[in-house]
């Protein structure tokens, strides 16, 4: 859970970067893009990787949520989660399965028409078709209102999972206030990145 | 004023026995001093039930000081009630207000399961105990006293730290997915960080996980429930250790 989790934080951080390069230039977005859609490394190693992560996280992720659930069979009448714990940790399966859904349309907005090109309608390699593919996709108001709550939800998600993380796998020492401050940055950065990206396509082409 | 007798409403978990389904009873009690205890109250209402003719609540106690871990209850949404690093022995009274309506349950977890009333059976925790929490020595008459070894201070102290843990099972109580973590961890450090505790770490991790996962508790998702509601501050930092053991234990014995 927790290694696919960072391995899934460091993608992230990743795909923020490559995305940001589509504010400052359309042609260095497409050469990037270009060079991630054909490089046999990232093809064939990082992406089923990743395919692999993506899928055990949230495959465990139910698991886990199923396994708690049942450890205790009567509930109390009443509880009270927030006096100890905080909202994000006790529902990483809510932000969990909105990421999910939005994962779902993610790929049908973007990875379905990419599998199409290459593999199944085999167009000729265009290496300068995403930026327009991109602001195709961003020119639709509700499409970037999804997007928006997804990342909000992300962020949520990642407010409990970063530094949640570390603990999992060991980490808990003099470093581990700085990780939770690091935590923090990342969560709300991150996705505030994405929803600028978002905006900024929306806003910047002619409806 | 804070030293006003309380007039209270208790609602509290009624259930005859382990097979039978229980219910919430509303109960008053009156003119309950604000400097008793959270039991000394329970005493109250149990002395009323008794003079009605009926069944006193049955809840576990022993030692009213803190120390033995006994006094299970869930008040109000919380184990051992809203203070914090206290057991429900040491709950005083004055942390209520004459009105309130106070809701008493037992210990919610599989792995606990309702004896009579308020008292659950936390033997699942006395069988992790047994799966590798102690250490073998002879005991015939040449052991090595322990204080020919020395051990650095910050290591003796973590190790005292996480041997105050009274085993009461707040943790697991608190916790949304019922996990023991942090009793286990625990009690895995106390020895783990000992030279006296290492000859035998690594089966013990790998013993007492298995037991706890047997036992049928949840899964850790770090939400630190546990750390707040623990009556003796038991730090998450156990739980790192015994991951980290866990993992290292794993790799070298499989
Ligand atoms: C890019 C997407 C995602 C990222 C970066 C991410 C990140 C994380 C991180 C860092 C953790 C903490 C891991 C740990 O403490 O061991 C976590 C836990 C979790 N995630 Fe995700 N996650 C993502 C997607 C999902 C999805 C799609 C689900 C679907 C249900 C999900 C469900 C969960 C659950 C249930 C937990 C366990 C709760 C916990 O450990 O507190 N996550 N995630
Ligand atoms: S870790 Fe704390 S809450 Fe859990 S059993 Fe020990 S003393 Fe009780
Ligand atoms: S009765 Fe012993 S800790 Fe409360």
């Amino acid at each position: 859970m927790a290694l696919s989790a960072l391995f899934l934080l460091f993608f992230l951080l990743q795909h923020l970067t490559i995305n940001m390069m589509s504010v400052f230039s359309a042609d260095l977005f497409n050469e990037t893009s270009h060079f991630m859609g054909t490089n046999f490394l990232v093809q064939f190693l990082l992406q089923p990787l990743l395919i692999f992560a993506v899928v055990f996280h949230f495959v465990m992720g139910f698991i886990l949520e199923l396994k708690n659930r049942s450890s205790r069979d009567v509930n109390y009448a009443v509880f009270k989660g927030a006096a100890n714990s905080s909202w994000t940790s006790r529902n990483m399966i809510i932000s969990g399965l909105v990421i999910l859904a939005f994962i779902g349309l993610h790929f049908y907005d973007f990875w379905l028409p990419e599998l199409d090109h290459k593999y199944i309608s085999v167009l000729p390699e265009d290496p300068s078709r995403y930026f327009g593919e991109l602001q195709h996709k961003f020119a639709d108001l509700w499409r970037v209102i999804l997007y928006c709550i997804a990342f909000v939800l992300l962020g949520l998600h990642l407010d409990h999972g970063f530094q949640s993380a570390f603990q999992s796998v060991g980490f808990n020492n003099k470093y581990t206030p700085s990780i939770k401050m690091l935590g923090t940055a990342y969560s709300i950065l991150i996705p505030l990145g994405f929803i600028f990206i978002a905006l900024f396509h929306y806003f910047t082409q002619s409806h | 004023m804070a030293n006003e007798n309380l007039n209270l409403t208790l609602k509290v978990w009624r259930q005859n026995g382990p097979n039978n389904p229980g219910r919430m009873e509303t109960y008053q009690v009156k003119d309950i001093s604000p400097d008793s205890s959270f039991l000394e109250m329970m005493d109250v209402l149990n002395n009323n039930l008794i003079e009605t003719g009926k069944d006193p609540v049955a809840f576990d106690h022993d030692c009213r000081e803190g120390i033995c871990g006994s006094c299970s209850m869930f008040i109000n949404g919380e184990a051992h009630g809203p203070d914090r690093g206290v057991t429900t022995c040491q709950l005083h009274m004055r942390k209520f207000k004459s009105g309130d309506t106070i809701h008493i349950e037992p210990w919610r977890a599989k792995a606990f399961p309702v004896i009579k009333d308020l008292v659950v059976d936390r033997s699942s925790f006395d069988r992790i105990i047994q799966a590798g929490g102690f250490i073998s020595v002879n005991t015939s008459g040449n052991t090595v006293d322990a204080n020919a070894i020395p051990i650095n201070k910050e290591d003796a102290d973590k190790a005292f730290d996480a041997a105050t843990c009274i085993g009461c099972g707040a943790c697991v109580a608190s916790c949304k997915n019922a996990s023991a973590m942090l009793f286990v961890s625990a009690k895995v450090s106390q020895l783990a960080l000992l030279p006296q505790g290492r000859v035998e770490a690594e089966d013990r991790v790998l013993n007492m996980v298995h037991q706890m996962d047997e036992e049928g508790f949840g899964n850790c998702t770090n939400t630190g429930a546990c750390e707040v509601e623990c009556p003796k501050g038991i730090s998450l930092e156990n739980i790192a250790r015994m991951n980290r053991e866990y993992a290292s234990a794993l790799v070298k014995k499989g």
